[in-house]
């Protein structure tokens, strides 16, 4: 049994080498892409997609987001990491 | 109406092939390796076709690696910007190969397999040692750090064995499994009643896949082609003709579907004479089933018409005779309970002898299968499951 892939703060979320974030400029618009999958990630997806280092912990990049979007870190991680999940149910994220 | 922005498009590089799978998406009649645009005028292509938003290239054939100047096309598409893939059947597949595609900037590679085991897959592909080719070539790409998406085209004669196959997708590291049942199309129009699956077959195959989604969630995405003759509402094809994809063939001609040179009075624009972007939009080929406006009732009236876009036309036209026809696949076409009473009668039949794909020196087209409704025209064609299916797809 695999089944997803488990996250933590401890977790460094990362883009694997075969997804790719670049804008499009026909689109005006950040896209995401994958085998066979292109995502148009929102304002703030995208935010969080580009903060995805292959260094940063999950656990710093919450810290980071909840102060420039001066929201309560509580929120803030449990959106984050409902994106994450998803993604990488979608094999978009590496964990 | 105005032309949407296409996402994706299918370069068939070449219609040369070492394999002679008989559901190869090929049209039945195949562009002679003479006629094969340069490495030039692809470049020309890949640039015009980023210019008009297309993200993804699909590099594709018969089979791409007969370029000799592949890492040249690859190159040339990593540079306009788009995303590579490359869609192959890996028999002549090696390390020093993939190290030039991988430095020329490829993205991802697709690999064909036929069945989970070697006699199988080699009686299906009509190649001695395809099979074992093929695991070598798989293991090289997930060692040079590339994903790897496994395509399995499933039919009668080896979806028994499709456990197997997802476990082989897993055994082999790939991140994403295409299950496709056969669209019956060209090669596989002729080739009907030799892989055709039962209901039962084909109702254990979604079984399968469905567990395995949950299973395998987060390591493997399986997508899923469903087969059409079975079905009760069309597929999207192609997400909707002329919405979001093209296809350049190895001539040169401008599709707007891979199978789309089968329906008799298209005619398609050449490559070499005008821009992608004003085949794209203008072209005769691109506007005649173009957004909803050439519908006829039922799909006129359909409050599902800007889902499926009114099925698949290349079907409409191989099982009527009329490529506006509502695609007999949905239950309200006129012609959709004689394609379920004709695969039925076929899959419970015998299979007969494959008709392998290959260059037919003055052949003429394939004898047509029996259609319900017409005759089925002389030259019909085919696709490739995978890419007549929704290909790609944008979440909201």
């Amino acid at each position: 049994m695999t089944g997803p892939q488990p996250i933590d703060e401890a977790t460094t979320p990362r883009l694997p080498r075969h997804v790719k974030l670049r804008f499009d400029e026909a689109r005006g618009a950040w896209v995401l892409l994958a085998p066979e999958r292109v995502l148009m990630p929102d304002e703030i997806a995208c935010d969080v997609l580009k903060r995805l280092d292959g260094k940063t912990q999950l656990g710093a990049l919450i810290d980071a987001l909840a102060r420039d979007y001066e929201a309560p870190r509580d929120l803030v991680a449990g959106d984050v990491t409902e994106l994450l999940r998803d993604l990488a149910g979608k094999g978009m994220v590496s964990l | 109406m105005t032309a949407p922005i296409p996402m994706g498009l299918l370069a068939e590089l070449t219609h040369r092939c070492p394999l002679q799978c008989p559901y190869c998406s090929n049209p039945v009649e195949l562009a002679r390796p003479a006629g094969e645009i340069d490495t030039a005028t692809w470049a020309r292509v890949f640039r015009e076709a980023a210019g008009l938003g297309v993200l993804q290239v699909h590099l594709s054939g018969g089979e791409p690696c007969a370029r000799r100047d592949l890492p040249e096309i690859v190159a040339a598409a990593a540079a306009a910007g788009l995303y590579t893939n490359l869609i192959t059947s890996a028999v002549t597949l090696d390390e020093a190969r993939l190290a030039t595609l991988v430095e020329a900037g490829l993205d991802h590679v697709q690999i064909s397999f036929q069945d989970a085991e070697p006699a199988g897959a080699d009686r299906i592909a009509h190649m001695p040692g395809a099979h074992a080719k093929k695991l070598a070539a798989a293991r090289l790409v997930t060692k040079a750090g590339l994903a790897l998406t496994v395509n399995a085209v499933v039919h009668r004669q080896n979806l028994d064995r499709l456990g197997a196959m997802i476990d082989l997708a897993l055994e082999l590291g790939a991140q994403r499994l295409e299950v496709a049942h056969v669209q019956y199309y060209g090669w596989a129009l002729a080739n009907r009643a030799a892989l055709m699956p039962t209901r039962a077959q084909l109702d254990r195959a979604t079984e399968t896949v469905e567990e395995a989604r949950r299973i395998h969630a987060g390591r493997l995405v399986i997508d899923y082609v469903v087969p059409d003759y079975y079905a009760t509402r069309p597929k999207a094809c192609m997400g909707g003709w002329g919405r979001q994809f093209l296809v350049v063939s190895p001539a040169g001609k401008v599709l707007p579907c891979h199978a789309a040179a089968g329906i008799a009075g298209l005619v398609f624009d050449d490559v070499r004479e005008k821009s992608l972007r004003e085949i794209w939009e203008n072209g005769d080929a691109f506007q005649r089933f173009r957004g909803t406006a050439w519908m006829p009732e039922p799909c006129r009236g359909c409050a599902h018409k800007e889902e499926d876009w009114g099925g698949c036309r290349c079907q409409a036209f191989a099982l009527t005779g009329d490529a506006a026809a509502t695609d007999p696949a949905c239950r309200l076409s006129p012609a959709h309970a004689a394609i379920g009473g004709l695969a039925t009668a076929e899959a419970s039949a015998a299979p007969p002898e494959f008709r392998y794909r290959r260059f037919e020196r003055g052949a003429e087209a394939p004898a047509p299968a029996p259609a319900p409704a017409a005759a089925a025209p002389a030259s019909s064609l085919s696709g490739i499951p995978a890419v007549s299916a929704p290909h790609e797809r944008v979440d909201p």
